[in-house]
């Protein structure tokens, strides 16, 4: 439960930090630490418009999309404590939930009839089915290295000492990055600020969302990537350390985290839309090399 | 008593042909529906009570005695069959109502009787032991599922498919003969009882994989599918889904009956079954998502889950091999599973693709596009199978799904290195498999249901009738009651695995159950909570001005329904990516440089089958060897003579020199 509760609260100054940090090494002051969440009450409180092509699914996938994000963050753990249901193979379901999330809002997408969004739909579907297997492997071979099977086992028993600790815990971070920037539409495979809806991945899916719908949505995405933040958190904050110290620590790595997305995204181009599935590819022989 | 009610189904059928038409339908139902009660009371009694296999001998049938078991693995598939029998002849009625005016009683009368002998020769299939009576229900459920396909025999491919079919299956009931002629030259006795002694005898594994090609024919395991994705196609949508949901699953059967009779050498056969299981079903889900026609891309995706469930025995079968308690019990607890759920869901999207077929004429998702506005109740159904074939939670696929990868996972740290690497691969695979399908069913269900009619349609579109909805219902329900309440389906199963393979695991059973459990909680939450947040958003918009406008066309206004995504666009970045294992080409002309007018063009991708071209390859260079042969067939008499003289004198030769 703990571990549910910080990843909320991370959201809370997560997305704030990632603009921020881009502003201010693009020589802006940038907006306050809060404005995302602004424009989401905003939103929310807005009227809706919605395509008269669109039908059922348009207008509940929204909903499934950040219940599953919600159901998924149930299941994280706090360094030392037990998720609110910990069971055993729990990544394996935080994966089938995020997929069914991403299922919905793909029909969504395609339920407005709209070429752009068909095209952000379809990219959407290729990527995640390449990722997926690399967050497999991933925790696949924690669960070898450990003999353990759920997220918490997993995270409590990883091996601290000697060099290969070292070079597991670098390269196991390394991806967890990687397949977050992936899996929320980020810098190397999508790029949230872009203006043109041929280029887009995620954005182009939300083109004709609008008010409440919209605002789902983006709570739905800033919690995503808190959670994957979380995961990250889990893995580098000891479960022997007390409360406060691992609560100092996993925000300051939340923290460090979004900051690191801001400076990536700063100075990363954005990959060829075509070069993409190679980058996914590349990933997961990384990570079978290991 | 007992023995005569065997008899009286096979002499009811026979009523069929003479019920008057207006009759048949609930003849044929009254006459399932007694089937199925009939053979579900034992069939319960085992699987439910975990009691020991129930066993006849019938003495006083003409042929000399039949000898009749049902134990855990007959009784399981016993049950699944009966729930997909009764969808389907339910959903028969008004699927087949248009063909009323072209065909004549007679045909219905024996599409109506060969279903009702391939639903008794399924049954037969599983409660045989003998290895003759088995061979001849096996060859009476590919005649009747023949007869079945051929409903539309005037169609041309139709013809062609059915044929092709016929002699497939027959080619593999040569390799299940010559495998009990080799049971029976070493035992004496020809049947599945006396395989253990053979197995006790010698080397398993040779045996084991002669069975194993004849009963994957059936199946559908790569490379042996060619004739699955031609023959679902072809059939009505009801034998689809009963071909797709049940039929394929018998030669699920045989492999497993075979394989408990198998005494060594268990690791090896394991590792072969999870490596052909999971290139089964990579393949197969790769060539589902370049495929332009409904059903075809059903059919593929039955080939992709039937290696699921062979990625599931394979892995159980390594338990047996690693002494591993667990992996026995997730591996074919999974694979168990997911036969029921797949026989669900499948069934499902046949039905409903049938519904479609049935309004727009059309299986081509190129030519439809937005029937979630004329048939949302189908549209459902189908939304509701397209989740659950893709494994998403709260429903029944991942349940199966789950299982088999937890105990993939679990096996890892269980063996040796060379498991780890193995199982590891299995993972990466099976991960694959699961997103391929998820691309594979947003475009299915994205193209054909959502969005603008892609083509205009000048008959008028109608939401199927009811007694075609009713067994979508029915499986729909079933289908969230697996997802939702898990355990109550794995126990059952669960011990019937434990009986049937002589393994003791009520710890991982107990550990399992409350891992299941705990899924099912998730799965109740998720449901809430998209309720909760749904219902919010219901709230909070009936006090607000909803508009509603065009869809967002980046400033040009005049878009047509041509301009939407179509499968073709939705598969392309993938089929690029795939390319050198798909080999797809594109028909099209280039506009050339001094075309300053240029004609309308059309623009289609032709998926080939890679395999199949193979297959091909070889049946086309023995076509030629024989045809080299054939030249002794001069049609002259004394050619004939001549030959009959060289025989006689080979053989004299032959005898003179002690050769034989």
């Amino acid at each position: 439960m703990t571990g549910f509760l910080f990843a909320i609260m991370t959201a809370v100054f997560f997305p704030g930090v990632i603009i921020r940090v881009k502003s201010v090494l693009s020589g802006r002051k940038g907006p306050g630490i809060l404005q995302p969440w602004y424009n989401i009450v905003l939103l929310l409180r807005k009227n809706s418009v919605l395509s008269t092509t669109s039908g059922m699914v348009f207008r509940v996938a929204p909903a499934i999309y950040l219940g599953t994000v919600l159901c998924a963050m149930a299941l994280l753990p706090f360094p030392g404590r037990p998720s609110f249901f910990g069971l055993t193979g729990d990544f394996i379901l935080l994966a089938f939930l995020l997929a069914l999330g991403k299922f919905m809002f793909i029909l969504g997408a395609l339920d407005t009839g709209s070429s752009f969004e068909g095209m952000g739909a379809n990219r959407e579907a290729l990527y995640s089915l390449l990722a997926e297997p690399a967050f497999f492997i991933l925790f696949g071979t924690l669960a070898l290295l450990t003999g353990h099977g759920s997220l918490q086992e997993i995270f409590n028993n990883l091996p601290l000492n000697g060099n290969n600790a070292l070079i597991i815990g670098f390269i196991a971070v390394y991806l967890l990055v990687q397949i977050t920037m992936i899996e929320n539409s980020r810098m190397p495979v999508d790029d949230p600020k872009t203006h043109l809806e041929l280029t887009m991945v995620h954005e182009v899916m939300i083109l004709d969302h609008s008010g409440f719908d919209l605002a789902l949505i983006q709570i739905g995405t800033v919690l995503k990537f808190s959670l994957y933040g979380g995961l990250i958190a889990n893995f580098l904050v000891p479960a022997s350390m007390s409360f406060l110290f691992q609560a100092g620590l996993f925000f300051a790595i939340q923290a460090g985290f979004a900051a690191l997305i801001g400076f990536l995204e700063s100075f990363r181009a954005r990959k060829k839309m075509a070069k993409n599935p190679q980058f996914i590819v590349i990933l997961i022989t990384f990570k079978m090399i290991r | 008593m007992v023995q005569s009610l065997f008899l009286v189904p096979v002499i009811l059928s026979f009523f069929i042909l003479i019920t008057p038409s207006r009759m048949r339908f609930y003849y044929v139902l009254a006459l399932v529906t007694f089937i199925a009660v009939l053979s579900s009371i034992p069939a319960c009694l085992v699987l439910f009570s975990h009691r020991a296999p129930i066993t006849w001998n019938l003495t006083e049938i003409p042929l000399g005695s039949l000898r009749i078991t049902i134990d855990g693995i007959s009784s399981f598939f016993i049950l699944v069959m009966n729930f997909a029998m009764l969808s389907g002849v339910l959903y028969s009625r008004g699927y087949l109502d248009p063909y009323a005016r072209t065909k004549s009683p007679a045909q219905f009368a024996l599409h109506y009787f060969s279903y009702t002998w391939l639903y008794l020769s399924m049954l037969g299939v599983l409660i045989l032991r003998d290895g003759l009576p088995f061979l001849i229900a096996w060859e009476l459920m590919a005649v009747s599922s023949f007869m079945l396909i051929l409903f539309e025999a005037e169609k041309r491919d139709t013809l062609k498919t059915a044929v092709n079919y016929l002699v497939q299956m027959h080619i593999g009931l040569v390799l299940l003969v010559i495998a009990f002629l080799l049971c029976e030259a070493d035992t004496g006795k020809m049947s599945f009882d006396a395989l253990a002694l053979y197995f006790s005898r010698h080397s398993n594994t040779g045996l084991f994989f002669l069975f194993f090609a004849g009963f994957a024919m059936k199946a559908g395991f790569i490379p042996f599918h060619t004739w699955l994705p031609t023959a679902h196609p072809a059939a009505p949508s009801h034998i689809s889904a009963l071909m797709s949901g049940v039929m394929i699953k018998m030669g699920i059967y045989g492999i497993l009956r075979v394989l408990t009779s198998v005494q060594t050498g268990f690791y090896t056969i394991g590792v072969i079954i999870l490596a052909v299981s999971l290139a089964s079903g990579l393949a197969a889900i790769m060539m589902a998502i370049v495929r332009h026609d409904m059903k075809r891309i059903l059919a593929y995706s039955s080939i992709e889950n039937i290696g699921i469930i062979g990625t599931g025995i394979g892995l159980g079968t390594m338990g047996l091999g690693m002494h591993s308690p667990a992996l026995v019990l997730l591996g074919f607890a999974g694979a168990f599973l997911h036969i029921l759920n797949h026989s669900l869901f499948k069934s499902l999207l046949f039905l409903s693709t049938g519904s479609v077929y049935k309004a727009y004429h059309t299986r081509d998702i190129e030519e439809l596009g937005g029937i979630v506005h004329k048939m949302p109740k189908t549209a459902l159904a189908f939304l509701t199978g397209a989740m659950a074939i893709s494994g998403l939670p709260p429903l029944n696929g991942f349940i199966s799904e789950f299982l088999i990868y937890l105990g993939l996972i679990s096996g890892l740290s269980a063996g040796n290195v060379y498991t780890s690497v193995i199982l590891m691969l299995a993972i990466i695979a099976l991960s694959l498999v699961g997103g391929l399908a998820i691309f594979c069913f947003t475009r299915l269900f994205g193209i054909v249901f959502l969005g603008v009619p892609r083509k205009e349609v000048h008959q008028e579109i109608k939401e199927a009738d009811p007694g075609m909805l009713f067994p979508q219902y029915l499986l729909m329900f079933a289908i969230l009651a697996i997802g939702l309440f898990p355990i109550a389906f794995f126990i059952p199963v669960a011990g019937m695995v434990s009986t049937v393979f002589h393994t003791a695991f009520i710890t991982d059973m107990a550990s399992t159950g409350i891992v299941l459990s705990k899924i099912a909680w998730v799965n109740i939450l998720l449901v809430i909570l998209v309720g909760l947040i749904y219902f919010l958003r219901q709230s909070v918009l009936n006090n607000r001005t909803v508009e509603y406008g065009p869809t967002w066309g980046c400033g040009y206004t005049a878009g047509t329904p041509r301009q939407q995504y179509t499968g073709t666009s939705y598969a392309n970045n993938f089929a690029e990516l795939a390319q050198p294992v798909l080999n797809t080409h594109d028909d099209f002309v280039p506009i050339r440089e001094e075309e300053i007018f240029p004609a309308k063009r059309m623009f289609r991708n032709l998926p080939a089958d890679a395999i199949k071209g193979v297959v091909g390859r070889l049946t086309d260079l023995s076509m030629t060897a024989l045809k080299k042969l054939a030249r002794l067939q001069t049609g002259n008499i004394q050619h004939y003579i001549l030959y009959a003289f060289l025989f006689i004198l080979g053989v004299f030769i032959l005898l003179y020199l002690k050769l034989i």
